[in-house]
């Protein structure tokens, strides 16, 4: 499947990079900028990350850079929290983003209040880069997206990149960042191609990933290819919006885009109840109530830990089809 | 030596006996944890630091930092929630940091200093610093993960990391001594292959040398050391325990090696100081500790935009 920003004019010669790669090129280049910058995680080293997305920046940045941790989630993020806060800007990695919950204090009560709580007397510098991405049966336990928990905690802000341009320039941008980001990739994207370099736009902003007319589409992460494959196989024209980042969260877009369809569908692969969408929604409810043809809707995963069977996982996720059918249905409704 | 380190003890214990006054009459919000007992520590520890090294600390964090050089007036007004405060009144008694001092904050999660001076003690080494990162914690703590985690990555990353545990044998309402089968903390790092030794902790010259050798052990990259304190928490786990918990007989068994009679008596027993000079020295902290809550009394609340600044690291 091809990326949100491929154009077919541009496509055919040039070698594309990989979603992983282009991570890789924006962790060597933040790295390679900024002397300050270190890599902290399990087999982020020697080993390269488990799914290759740290490999040769040991041997090009050395063991002082690349640093490999025993497996202590809660020691090696709180450490990397206080070498924030006294002068490296640590990209620490949780190589699950399931993972967090075993070391959930240095991120909700460390790194997120201590700038504020010293009215920004302390600075804590620091990415937490982990992956996420259901549909390959790794089971409950290495399959949620968390983004709404996290973004739900003032202080963080939670970026996930959807394409290749973004892997690298979303990470560039986290690393730059003065406060604390947690930095979600997909699984399911890392093989991904596409170019580097397209439509770059800063963190923080939303991208129009695919103009429309009947319906805004509002989605990030993963979910944006099925969206975009909606947008395709739709009977209706839609526009695909992808945000990038929850927090910040860039509803300006998103109210533009919605003014002029009057519908909006929010796709995501995290668990529906209390999600991020419910946010969206309350927010597009409240500020366009008068404007809106039909009340927002969702579409996510039904509150029920990812099963292990291929075909349950697949009937749970959105997907192409289901979204397309939902975006119909709102245009049928009004 | 231990005229200064008599009194940086009289002053904490004078800004402590004060904000628990201060507290019990409705001056001071939130919570108050006093370190009164356990002045040698404070003292003795960062009376052997410099001004640069870290230091992180806990809830009951005071003492710490004002003995690591925090200004007083700033630590009162951030105790008082003010606008003058150490952190401009939104840190408040469990949180209170001056990172210009090397002061990483004092912290409300149990077990939350020692990871943070594990970064703190790595930022040094990667920038070809020789800052000694200290992490004050109870007893308490060394049952929760984060001591063991952060002790062992020290270890192998070989870092200049004190690990100092006050150990005040209480742990909230809980005895800690049931709460583990091996009463001597430092007996724990032989685990970790980490150097240990358990100090008087109401001792401020055993503190103070003991520290002293680790700092500098510290900067020839011979850390991390772990140092066991053992002192007693004379008040209740915060200001308003009854300590029903307590047994009848213990608290006047410790008021016996109270830290500033016993260095008291050595000041007078060696002849470097009189009673009169001692006397003197506590009234003078006592003075300029009263002048802090004047001030902070006065000093205004923060305005209410500062409630949304620094919420992203700016
Ligand atoms: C993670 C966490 N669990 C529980 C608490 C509640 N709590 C605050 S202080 C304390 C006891 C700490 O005892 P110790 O570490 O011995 O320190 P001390 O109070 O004796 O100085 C507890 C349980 C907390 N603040 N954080």
């Amino acid at each position: 499947m091809s990326s949100a920003t491929d154009s077919p004019a541009a496509a055919p010669v040039k070698a594309q990079t990989r979603y992983m790669e282009a991570l890789n090129r924006g962790l060597a280049d933040a790295m390679e900028e900024d002397e300050r910058v270190v890599l902290i995680g399990i087999d982020v080293g020697a080993g390269g990350g488990i799914f290759t997305v740290t490999r040769g920046l040991h041997e090009r940045f050395g063991p002082d850079r690349v640093i490999d941790t025993p497996i202590s989630e809660m020691g090696y993020v709180g450490a990397a929290v206080g070498a924030a806060m006294t002068g490296l800007r640590p990209i620490v990695e949780i190589m699950f983003l399931d993972f967090i919950g075993v070391c959930l204090d240095p991120i909700l009560n460390q790194a997120s209040k201590l700038g504020y709580m010293t009215n920004g007397a302390l600075k804590v510098p620091i990415v937490f880069r982990t992956q996420t991405g259901a549909g390959r049966s790794a089971g409950a336990q290495h399959s949620q997206s968390l983004e709404a928990m996290l973004a739900h905690v003032p202080g963080l802000k939670v970026v996930m990149p959807a394409t290749v341009t973004d892997a690298h320039d979303l990470m560039l941008d986290a690393v730059r960042d003065p406060g604390p980001v947690v930095f979600i990739e997909n699984r399911r994207l890392y093989a991904m191609r596409g170019e580097l370099g397209v439509d770059p736009l800063p963190l923080g902003r939303a991208r129009i990933a695919a103009p429309g007319d009947d319906v805004t589409v509002v989605t990030w992460g993963q979910s944006l290819r099925e969206c975009l494959g909606a947008a395709e196989a739709a009977s209706v024209s839609l526009e695909v919006i992808d945000l990038r980042s929850i927090v910040p969260l860039d509803m300006e877009t998103v109210l533009r885009s919605a003014e002029r369809t009057g519908r909006v569908l929010v796709v995501h692969e995290a668990v529906q109840d209390f999600g991020a969408g419910a946010e969206i929604a309350a927010r597009v409810g409240h500020d366009l109530f008068d404007l809106l043809r039909t009340p927002v809707r969702r579409l996510g995963t039904p509150s029920v830990p990812m099963p292990f069977n291929p075909a349950l996982e697949r009937a749970l996720l959105p997907g192409a089809h289901s979204i397309a059918d939902a975006a119909a249905a709102l245009v049928a409704e009004g | 030596m231990l005229l200064e380190l008599y009194e940086r003890m009289a002053l904490i214990r004078a800004f402590e006996t004060r904000v628990a006054e201060l507290y019990r009459d409705g001056e001071i919000p939130g919570f108050v944890h006093t370190s009164l007992g356990q002045e040698a520590v404070a003292a003795g520890v960062c009376a052997a630091l410099r001004d640069d090294d870290y230091l992180a600390t806990t809830h009951r964090g005071h003492g710490h930092v004002l003995a690591k050089g925090a200004d007083l007036d700033g630590m009162m007004a951030e105790l008082f929630a003010k606008a003058t405060g150490l952190c401009g009144g939104k840190g408040g008694s469990m949180h209170v940091a001056d990172p210009a001092k090397g002061i990483l904050g004092a912290n409300a999660i149990v077990g939350a200093s020692m990871p943070l001076a594990t970064g703190a003690g790595l930022s040094s080494k990667r920038l070809g610093q020789d800052r000694v990162a200290v992490a004050f914690f109870g007893e308490g703590a060394v049952n929760q993960g984060t001591f063991h985690e952060a002790l062992n990555l020290c270890a192998i990353w070989d870092l200049p990391v004190i690990f100092a545990c006050e150990n005040n044998i209480y742990a909230e309402f809980s005895d800690s001594r049931t709460m583990t089968r091996v009463p001597r903390v430092a007996d724990r790092a032989v685990a970790y292959g980490v150097e240990a030794s358990t100090i008087d902790g109401n001792d401020v010259e055993a503190v103070h040398a003991v520290t002293f050798d680790a700092a500098e052990r510290c900067r020839a990259g011979d850390g991390p050391f772990l140092l066991e304190f053992e002192t007693y928490r004379w008040h209740g786990h915060y200001e308003g325990d009854a300590q029903p918990y307590k047994p009848q007989d213990e608290s006047a068994t410790w008021r016996d090696a109270d830290p500033l009679v016993v260095a008291g008596r050595r000041l007078t027993e060696a002849g470097d100081a009189t009673s009169e000079q001692l006397e003197e020295l506590r009234e003078r902290a006592g003075a300029r500790v009263e002048s802090a809550v004047e001030a902070a009394r006065a000093a205004p609340d923060p305005e209410l935009e500062e409630a949304y600044a620094h919420v992203f690291g700016d």
